[in-house]
């Protein structure tokens, strides 16, 4: 999966099931704020991942990912690192 | 003490999904009965059940507030949106007063079995999703509309098996004739689906009569050979007189007695005793003779025990005044946990449009029965008191007496 797969992945199961508004997904847009993630939605967001990546998050690496593009970097680095296992 | 009056109804159910629709059902003595086949493929004795589609509550409610619910909490929400509509309780109303809220609810097996499905086979609870143990909780109606609805007052589930939803009422009587509360959200709900009834079925408790589902629901006939599960949800806000007449609300009615009683013996088999008394302190905290009361609503469900051993209650209680008494499970299965409200708002609905609506599929009527006044037809006639019973599995009992409000 390319970069620009795991963004259309992405956006598209933000607006769906975290009904994020389109106009308001930027790269440079802060996720947490964007989406008016709490503690629960993390949850959730650990749930999306795995049933349309694959992979299993570790909770702790959100405190990394503050906007959409860490968020895309992060499926990316994740992906490539499932694929070399 | 404090008089407790109704000032608002919701309903959600199979013969209707607000006051209007399930009024002409009760007048036409439609039945919402259905032959589901998903539940034959599970492994069903019997798949009849109430159909009762989920509502969609997308662009209604957000996405955090929709994750936590499972159906019996969608209809119960549904059911309370109409009831506090006609209230006219509004958001500022309830920003400024503690309302409080008891619903009957007395399990929730579609949201546990499909969360442990999911954790057996990805071996990691936190891909069950956030929502899931709200969900599951028997408390998850009152967790759900609370928090929707901004509640402040007293706040908890009943269980009370098919009475719950009828002690719930019972209990928010009490909250305001006490002074303890001035308003209270009461209901009851019940889930629809195959993991919900499949033990139930399993105790061959369920009719057979998979060829004639709307006949199959047969209260008080002969031929009856088993209760239908049904669900959904009912919503009855009631108030004190003193804060109905500050609002300016329209009163609907007004909760006159509230009995209640175990009966000390089997698990599900039904006495005799245990309803007697039952009825004879709804009768006494309303301070009413059994001659006072024109129409009773059983609890009757459609099993061969159950209805006899009703009938003989309500015979030696009721039997030199012989009210109108008819089964309205016989029109929509019997909706367990919800029944004891959706009951109620059955019976007020009767009573505002003047008619008893009908004990649908008695051609029969059995010994017991036969020495009843049971309304096999509908019955176009005016009447200002009725009495509601709900029974339940462990021997619980309620009986509850609502009077029309006629302005005093």
């Amino acid at each position: 999966m390319d970069i620009k797969e795991i963004i259309q992945t992405t956006n598209a199961f933000l607006i769906e099931e975290f009904e994020a508004d389109p106009a308001k997904i930027a790269p440079e847009a802060n996720l947490k704020s964007t989406l008016e993630l709490d503690s629960l939605d993390y949850i959730d967001l650990v749930v999306v991942i795995e049933n349309n990546f694959g992979f299993k998050v570790n909770p702790e690496d959100f405190q990394s990912i503050i906007t959409f593009q860490d968020f895309y970097d992060y499926v990316a680095r994740c992906l490539k690192q499932k694929e070399l296992v | 003490m404090n008089r407790v009056v109704i000032t608002g109804m919701g309903i959600y159910s199979c013969i209707g999904k607000d006051q209007a629709e399930v009024r002409d059902s009760l007048y036409k003595g439609k039945s919402g009965i259905v032959m589901d086949p998903e539940r034959k493929a599970f492994g069903y004795r019997s798949a009849l059940t109430g159909a009762i589609e989920r509502p969609n509550l997308k662009g209604l409610l957000d996405r955090r507030a929709r994750l936590t619910m499972p159906e019996q909490a969608e209809f119960a929400y549904v059911s309370t949106v109409e009831a506090l509509a006609q209230a006219r309780i509004d958001p500022d109303y309830i920003e400024r007063t503690d309302i409080g809220l008891l619903f009957g609810n007395d399990s929730t097996a579609r949201a546990v079995i499909e969360s442990m499905d999911v954790i057996r086979e990805k071996k990691d609870t936190m891909l069950v999703g956030s929502g899931s143990v709200f969900q599951t909780m028997n408390s998850t109606v009152n967790m759900n509309l609370a928090t929707i609805f901004k509640l402040r007052g007293v706040n908890f589930s009943v269980s009370a098996a098919c009475a719950s939803g009828s002690h719930a009422i019972g209990l928010g009587y009490m909250f305001i004739k006490n002074g303890m509360q001035d308003c209270v959200i009461c209901g009851g709900a019940q889930e629809v689906n195959k993991y919900a009834m499949g033990n139930f079925d399993g105790i061959a408790t369920f009719s057979m009569r998979e060829n004639e589902p709307e006949k199959a629901s047969r209260p008080f006939d002969r031929d009856r050979d088993g209760l239908v599960p049904s669900g959904g949800a009912a919503t009855v806000i009631l108030e004190s007189l003193g804060s109905a007449q500050r609002r300016g609300a329209t009163i609907l009615g007004e909760v006159l007695g509230y009995g209640f009683s175990s009966n000390g013996a089997h698990i599900s088999n039904p006495t005799v005793e245990g309803p007697v008394r039952s009825l004879q302190i709804a009768l006494k905290d309303a301070g009413m003779q059994p001659g006072d009361i024109p129409y009773i609503n059983a609890h009757a469900t459609s099993t061969p025990a159950g209805d006899a051993s009703e009938a003989k209650a309500l015979y030696e209680v009721f039997g030199a005044s012989n009210p109108y008494i008819s089964s309205t499970k016989s029109m929509t299965g019997h909706e367990c946990w919800m029944a004891g409200a959706s009951e109620i708002v059955y019976s007020m609905l009767m009573m505002q449009h003047g008619f008893i609506a009908p004990n649908i599929n008695l051609e029969n009527p059995d010994e017991d029965a036969a020495r009843l006044n049971i309304a096999d037809r509908t019955i176009n006639k005016d009447f200002n008191i009725f009495l509601s019973n709900s029974f339940g599995f462990g021997g619980t009992n309620s009986s509850l007496i609502v009077r029309k409000w006629e302005g005093k």
